[in-house]
């Protein structure tokens, strides 16, 4: 539709499986159309690649519209490139220039392994997730739904931390592999809301245990990871969830 | 009409049918729950719900899924709301209003029993999300937050900004999660089913591909639940993830199961339009949206000035002028049918002719952009980076796009397919929406069927079959594996000279132009050729590179498209079938004289559940016939 097309240079970190070696691989690309998403943009360089009988690049990616965390790498150092509140599937390539380069790794972190190429395993999030991002309620046993009056400003700051879709910016984002952006986030939003106060202190407790378990690294206040952070995720969530936690453990006897 | 499909709807009043079979359902004891083992497939809505329900009740559960995490089921996108019969609002709704409303606006095709079960269970909905943790939007006052969806005029709809479909789906998977560390769910990420095995008839198991390391495995159990949603990517675009297929599904149908209503495909009326031919996906902007924008086209065809160049009165808010009572908030099917009649008329906007305006203008007026900004800033700011146009200050542009499917496999009043021991719960069933869902619907019924609704019809499949022990190890489980490793042989085999993609988008294009917004008799004729042609060119020329024991994501697609390619056949036979227009299936051959669905009760007031019965070989009609008690079938009007 457009012809507005141009080329680009990129680096793509190959890497077959998590016990092979990877390496940096050269492809350029033409014809790539500013309206195109950045996936899509992948996607013709797969077409390519499949017509000239190579492998295709492997990138996690699902929903195409910003909201299940599935995709993300890092361009240019950058996650989900520079843009600011943006996912790789909705970074669109009118951003980009003709003949930029452009350097396409996976998420670096120890405790987010490489499955292959742009892919990497992000399990652990859910692990910390089942050590208590929950109120345990059992299916039946709710109350009816108004009974619990939420202020207006909790219900949205709660939404604000929950917004979090886990796709890991925030810890690739990071000097130090950090997660304490996302875990933060979830530690937030229940603390914010009545229904989050029984379990209130071990699930902190839990959820931090399990987040170093994972060996995730410590937050030393860059805020890297509220800048990466494709939906605006504050690093308050970060400020509240050390007070949670420092409550939690003083008082844990109570 | 057929003998052999019995719904199992419970005699008795409407409202008591619920209560009444639920007091017959036989029980398993809290003490010998740990003794049957149960696979949940999916881990959306319904999956992850039914998963998490089925393991607090003590029953051992593997649930698996395709996605990296649970959490990224595509329940996750959806964005605008969930309906239930609160009446918080004091606008006069009830259990009764919002199952007329819904079987209304499924044109009557849908079973009087389930609709009304689904609004019943509703309220239990809302509150077990709230007691969960979900955020939903709330007063200043500090109760829930209301507002209005197409097809009713009551505020029923529960959301959480944008995003309800992502928090209702966190909320069931913090339950599936917390079930997982009590060792009660067994989660598998990363793991597709490829097919389903079958012991004396009865489904005992599942043959899954490792995403990662690509085996094969083998899972055994006493009862299969599959939550694995819709099949709208046989269009090639569609909202749905990328990943949505009907791989398990259709797999399930070609071992037994009748797929029921294959036709009844939902197109959204407020979508981003096509911009190009690299497009990947489309993208909806909830319907929310029309609570407060309007839709127009200009009153003079191929008028190409700017839209704030146009002045009022020129301008044909063609929901309102012909829909008065509803307005902008009329039915999906209605509003998407309407866009395109604009657009064949020439009064389509944008550089494609494809796209009509959704203004927001009178709005920000009213109420102020703070207003709209907190109701919708989400959905506006998605807007703005697809298309580097601020919807505060032009007008979006939009346009209809395949987004949901009421068929599905076919289910009883239990949710047991024709395959005993294998049910069907969410948008992967066919039971609830009839011939068009309304907006807010789907996760009401992917939420009931998981949490009120499957934990006690599968309880009673337990206790009142007798299921001699099975192991992977037994034949059908070794014979269902051979099956799979010859077919993932094949596909890579093939090495031909066509992507897996190409031959996508060309069925997709197929489907779109003869099985899309309006089907008619030569043309659903004519895809009946043509598809046949384009799979014995898959199965010649497909070229799908990589190894199969390692993570192959061509791979991945080759096996879902090969089952789209012969799904994508029944779906036009069904609506060639079907020679009435019902809702989303509007046959142009049918239409009353102002361009309105036009049904026949008649001859089609019917299921139509197909029985797969081999390769090649025609499949035979099923029908099941609709019996309406408690409403009165008319020709639905949002004049």
């Amino acid at each position: 539709m457009s012809d507005t097309t141009f080329s680009l240079n990129l680096k793509i970190w190959r890497q077959e499986s998590a016990d092979k070696p990877g390496k940096m691989v050269d492809y350029k690309i033409d014809c790539v159309d500013e309206h195109m998403s950045f996936l899509e943009m992948l996607d013709v360089l797969n077409q390519q690649l499949i017509e000239k009988g190579e492998v295709p690049v492997a990138f996690d990616h699902d929903c195409r519209e910003g909201i299940c965390g599935t995709c993300g790498c890092m361009i240019n150092g950058h996650a989900h490139g520079k843009d600011s509140e943006t996912t790789l599937c909705q970074l669109h390539m009118r951003k980009f220039r003709d003949g930029d380069t452009l350097y396409l790794e996976p998420w670096r972190a120890k405790a987010f392994p490489i499955v292959q190429d742009l892919c990497v395993d992000r399990s652990a999030f859910d692990r910390i997730q089942a050590a208590g991002a929950y109120c345990s309620v059992h299916t039946g046993s709710a109350i009816d739904g108004n009974s619990l009056l939420v202020p207006k400003a909790n219900a949205e700051s709660a939404m604000d931390a929950a917004a979090c879709i886990g796709c890991g910016a925030c810890v690739a984002a990071c000097k130090n592999a950090s997660a304490m952006l996302f875990v933060g986030a979830k530690v937030s939003q229940f603390a914010l809301l009545p229904q989050g106060q029984i379990e209130r202190k071990e699930r902190v407790l839990n959820m931090v245990e399990q987040m170093d378990a994972e060996g995730f690294g410590n937050c030393t206040n860059e805020f890297e990871c509220e800048a990466a952070c494709p939906k605006g995720i504050s690093v308050d969530n970060i400020a509240r969830m050390n007070r949670e936690y420092i409550k939690a453990a003083a008082t844990k006897a109570d | 009409m057929s003998n052999i499909l019995d719904s199992k709807i419970p005699d008795g009043p409407l409202a008591d049918k619920w209560d009444l079979h639920k007091a017959k359902l036989k029980l398993i004891a809290p003490n010998n729950r740990r003794k049957f083992n149960i696979i949940v497939v999916g881990s959306g809505l319904a999956g992850a719900s039914a998963a998490a329900s089925l393991a607090e009740m003590n029953y051992n559960v593997t649930c698996l899924c395709v996605q990296d995490s649970a959490r990224r089921a595509h329940s996750i996108a959806a964005q605008g709301g969930i309906n239930a019969a609160k009446n918080y609002p004091n606008d006069n709704d009830s259990i009764f209003r919002l199952f007329y409303d819904t079987i209304k606006g499924g044109d009557f095709r849908g079973r009087e029993g389930n609709t009304y079960r689904l609004a019943q269970v509703s309220n239990n909905i809302i509150d077990q999300c709230v007691a969960q943790g979900v955020p939903f939007a709330r007063e200043y006052g500090g109760v829930l937050s209301n507002r209005t969806f197409g097809g009713a005029q009551v505020s029923r709809t529960f959301y959480a900004r944008g995003q309800t479909g992502q928090q209702l789906l966190l909320g069931a998977y913090s339950a599936l999660m917390r079930q997982v560390n009590r060792g009660k769910v067994d989660m598998r990420p990363r793991r597709e089913m490829m097919d389903l095995v079958k012991v004396d008839g009865v489904a005992r198991g599942v043959v899954v591909r490792n995403l990662v390391t690509g085996e094969l495995e083998r899972y055994a159990a006493d009862a299969v639940l599959l939550c694995t949603g819709g099949y709208g990517n046989v269009f090639y675009l569609s909202t749905n993830a990328k990943g949505c297929n009907v791989t398990a599904a259709y797999r399930c149908h070609k071992q037994g199961a009748f797929m029921a209503n294959p036709c009844f495909t939902q197109i959204h009326p407020t979508c981003i339009p096509v911009s190009g031919d690299h497009q990947s996906k489309l993208t909806l902007m909830s319907e929310s949206l029309r609570n407060d924008g309007r839709v127009w086209v200009p009153k003079k065809k191929g008028d190409d000035r700017p839209p704030s160049q146009i002045p009022d009165s020129e301008r044909d808010y063609y929901l309102e002028r012909k829909y008065p009572s509803f307005g902008n908030m009329v039915p999906r099917d209605v509003a998407s049918r309407n866009a395109k009649v604009a657009c064949d008329n020439g009064q389509g906007v944008g550089a494609s002719g494809l796209a009509v305006y959704l203004d927001f203008q009178e709005a920000i007026e009213r109420e102020g952009r703070d207003v709209i900004e907190a109701r919708y800033g989400n959905l506006f700011h998605m807007y703005e980076k697809i298309t580097a146009e601020n919807p505060y200050e032009v007008p979006m542009r939009i346009y209809p796009a395949v987004h949901y499917t009421m068929g599905g496999l076919w289910v009883d009043y239990n949710l047991e397919s024709t395959i005993p021991g294998l049910f069907v719960l969410g948008e992967a069933n066919f039971s609830d929406h009839g011939a068009n869902r309304l907006g807010a619907s789907a996760l009401m019924q992917g939420l009931a069927d998981g949490y009120f609704v499957a934990p006690y019809t599968v309880a009673a499949h337990l206790a009142e079959r007798a299921l001699p022990a099975v192991s992977t190890e037994d034949e059908a489980f070794q014979a269902a594996e051979k099956g799979v490793r010859d077919r993932i042989s094949k596909l890579l085999s093939v090495g031909g000279s066509k992507s897996v993609d190409y031959f996508h988008r060309k069925l997709g294009l197929t489907m779109w132009d003869h099985c899309g917004m309006a089907r008619n008799e030569e043309g659903l004729k004519k895809a009946l050729k043509i598809i046949p042609e384009l799979r014995e060119e898959f199965w010649k020329d497909v070229r799908v590179l990589g190894q199969g024991g390692q993570m192959n994501q061509e791979l991945e697609k080759a096996g879902r498209v090969a089952d789209f390619l012969e799904f994508g056949e029944l779906m036009c036979r069904d609506a060639l079938n079907r020679k009435e227009s019902a809702g989303g299936h509007f046959r142009e051959e049918y239409q009353t004289a102002e361009g309105e669905a036009k049904r026949d009760d008649e001859n089609y007031r019917y299921v139509a559940a197909w029985e797969f019965k081999g390769d090649g070989k025609e499949p035979a009609l099923h029908k099941e016939a609709l019996e309406f008690e408690n409403v009165e079938l008319t020709q639905r009007s949002y004049k």
